[in-house]
């Protein structure tokens, strides 16, 4: 695929999350949606140039509870996904997970987490087991910087240093651990310089340019591919929305997030393929290929039937599995 | 006297500690400029400042281990834990240094502290925001363990357990956190430590609740009262050390005994209660008795109303105990 195609399919997935997420907010203000919803809005191209960076499928990806970006990245059906915030049966998790807790198996997608660096000794783990079985499947774990302070942190990258395990921490550093600042939080301001520590290469790179993200955690997969260890990976970024949904976000200011939205990696994605003489009824028959999607998604999910009491006991131990 | 839920009631227990001790400081993630998740600490960063509301990384182990430190000389810390589901990287800390400091140094070492920590579902919180778990709590010596279900008491119960010299383990419902509304003083009272209310009185069944549940109890009591059933509601209020003779005095006048609680059945705090009941009271019973619990399950994001122990689950129980 030339470059142009290739951004192409990138905006297209990028718009894919976005509006995916639009319309996860609407259908949560009317109660459709309920408890809490993470979004990942001015954050895609890191979800979506990682996607396109490794084997999907092959490889293992670990997100936090900010997860549908990455989820709808690497091609979870956007059906199962919305499904899952409705609570339906249909849903990725059967429903019981919600938004914090997707999985989708078969695009290795091990799971929304949501208990902060909780899920890092875990990638830890699946990349120990892809080289004992002599498997060149690498892990990518996902995390922000607020979880770079706790201890799962700091265990999960002693282990993948001393074992070099083919594993990339991709930390998507937004500046803001729920509404407390980087600089309140951390003493150092580049995440990636406590690589150091842990005997892998750190870098930091931004996150608006999706192709510039795809490019550097591809170089990264492929020293983890090739037996050339760890690596940490810090993607400078912002959110556009609260934390969540509760979270009107005023521990910013206006003029910050307009700042902000200039470097929307939609917006400058678009303005990349406009100038590169893709024509905006290109774009626009994009737009709509993307509604039809969301449309049907919206619909399935209002349709599906709600998560089954039965579920709730099913998955707990391995004998209610045939139930 | 003034209007608040639990939300402001706790605030005010923070605020009125902090204003008569310099000791007390606060710790936590957001708790400082932004006042918590749930802004149980808003305002307090701008009237005592960042050396006594501290915002602190995502580290609980870390918050609890320097919380610990910090009373050692004196300080009373007040860290809390954003949701009780993230208490666990601080276990080690709590069971293995908390509670034991004092026991260890022979009693040199009295430990002074509150960890604060919403707790329980009702939320859509899901698997990791909605979890009650007192037995892990409950089972520690060295530690006490408290939840209110009201506005009076919540500020009452923080009060005398910033003032207690061990260590406490203070749950807040959230489910309840702006709906549990009441009249509270101003300025310093206290609800003592380790002392259940009757909150409903009645002669055929004991139930027994605390947090959350407890509306769900006292609802179901009004409809068992329909049904000529007559339930006498116990707020627990402190899990531990509970008070036991409030239950014993319930239990020898009505000879039955039912316990709500959210968290699941199998090793829930319940059936501590039940051997307690058992053990001192067994030739009072009347009946067996019944526990009405979450399921032994993880806590799902939708079939809330289903998992959680309420009043349409309590009554039930309570008829078939009365009747039994």
């Amino acid at each position: 695929m030339d470059q142009t195609g290739e951004l192409e399919k990138f905006y297209r997935s990028m718009l894919l999350i976005r509006r995916f997420e639009e319309e996860a907010a609407r259908a949560y203000a009317r109660g459709k949606i309920g408890g809490f919803l993470h979004l990942y809005i001015g954050q895609e191209a890191i979800a979506v140039g990682a996607a396109a960076a490794i084997r999907i499928g092959y490889d293992y990806v670990f997100q936090t509870y900010r997860d549908h970006g990455t989820a709808l990245a690497l091609g979870m059906d956007p059906k199962a996904g919305m499904a899952e915030l409705y609570g339906k049966d249909t849903g990725c998790a059967r429903g019981l997970g919600g938004s914090m807790h997707f999985f989708d198996v078969e695009h290795g997608f091990l799971g929304g987490w949501a208990v902060v660096g909780g899920h890092i000794p875990v990638a830890v783990g699946a990349a120990f087991k892809a080289r004992y079985a002599e498997e060149d499947r690498v892990t990518l774990c996902f995390f922000g910087e607020g979880a770079t302070n706790i201890g799962g942190f700091h265990e999960g990258l002693s282990l993948a240093g001393l074992w070099k395990l083919p594993v990339v921490f991709i930390c998507e550093n937004n500046e803001y651990a729920m509404g407390t600042p980087l600089k309140r939080t951390s003493p150092v301001t580049d995440i990636a310089v406590k690589a150091d520590g842990y005997g892998m290469p750190g870098e930091v790179l931004h996150g608006h340019d999706v192709q510039e993200v795809r490019s550097r955690v591809a170089a990264a997969v492929e020293r983890a591919r090739s037996g050339g260890g760890p690596s940490l990976l810090e993607i400078k970024t912002y959110r556009f929305r609260g934390h969540s949904m509760s979270d009107p976000g005023k521990y910013r200011t206006p003029e910050e997030l307009e700042e902000r939205k200039k470097r929307d990696p939609l917006l400058v994605t678009r303005q990349t393929l406009l100038s590169g003489g893709v024509d905006e009824a290109r774009l626009e028959r994009i737009a709509e290929e993307v509604e039809a999607v969301i449309a049907e998604a919206i619909t399935f999910a209002e349709e599906s039937e709600p998560a089954k009491e039965e579920s709730m006991h099913r998955f707990v131990y391995a004998a209610g599995e045939g139930g | 006297m003034p209007q608040m839920n639990m939300v402001q009631a706790i605030n005010d227990a923070l605020r009125v500690a902090m204003r008569r001790d310099k000791r007390v400081v606060l710790l936590g993630e957001d708790v400082g400029k932004v006042g918590g998740v749930f802004r149980v600490t808003a305002g307090l960063f701008d009237e005592f400042g960042d050396a006594r509301v501290i915002d602190t990384p995502l580290s609980e182990g870390g918050i609890i281990g320097a919380a610990v430190g910090m009373a050692m000389y004196g300080l009373v810390p007040i860290p809390e834990i954003q949701f009780a589901d993230f208490i666990w990287p601080a276990y080690d800390q709590i069971v293995n240094e908390l509670a034991k400091y004092r026991y260890r140094s022979g009693g040199e070492y009295p430990v002074s502290m509150v960890i604060r920590t919403p707790v329980g579902g009702g939320i859509r919180g899901g698997h990791y925001h909605s979890q009650h778990p007192e037995a892990h709590f409950v089972c520690v010596p060295g530690l006490k363990v408290v939840i209110p279900s009201n506005a009076y008491d919540a500020k009452g119960l923080l009060l005398s357990a910033i003032a207690d010299p061990d260590p406490v383990l203070f749950f807040e419902p959230k489910r309840v956190y702006r709906a549990a509304k009441g009249e509270v003083p101003e300025g310093e009272y206290t609800v003592p430590l380790s002392s259940a209310a009757v909150v409903r009185a009645g002669d055929d069944v004991t139930v027994l609740a605390y947090g959350a549940m407890l509306y769900e109890a006292l609802d179901a009591s009004a409809k068992a009262q329909q049904q000529g059933v007559h339930c006498e509601v116990i707020d627990l209020r402190t899990l531990w050390p509970v008070d036991i003779d409030t239950i014993l005095r319930s239990v020898e006048k009505t000879g039955r005994l039912v316990i709500v609680h959210e968290a699941p059945r199998t090793g829930g705090y319940g059936a501590e209660l039940v051997s307690l009941v058992c053990e001192k009271a067994f030739y009072h019973l009347q009946a067996p008795p019944v526990r009405v619990t979450g399921f032994d399950t993880p806590f799902p994001y939708t079939l809330e109303t289903e998992y959680m122990p309420l009043s349409h689950r309590i009554l039930p129980a309570v008829l078939q105990v009365a009747r039994a």
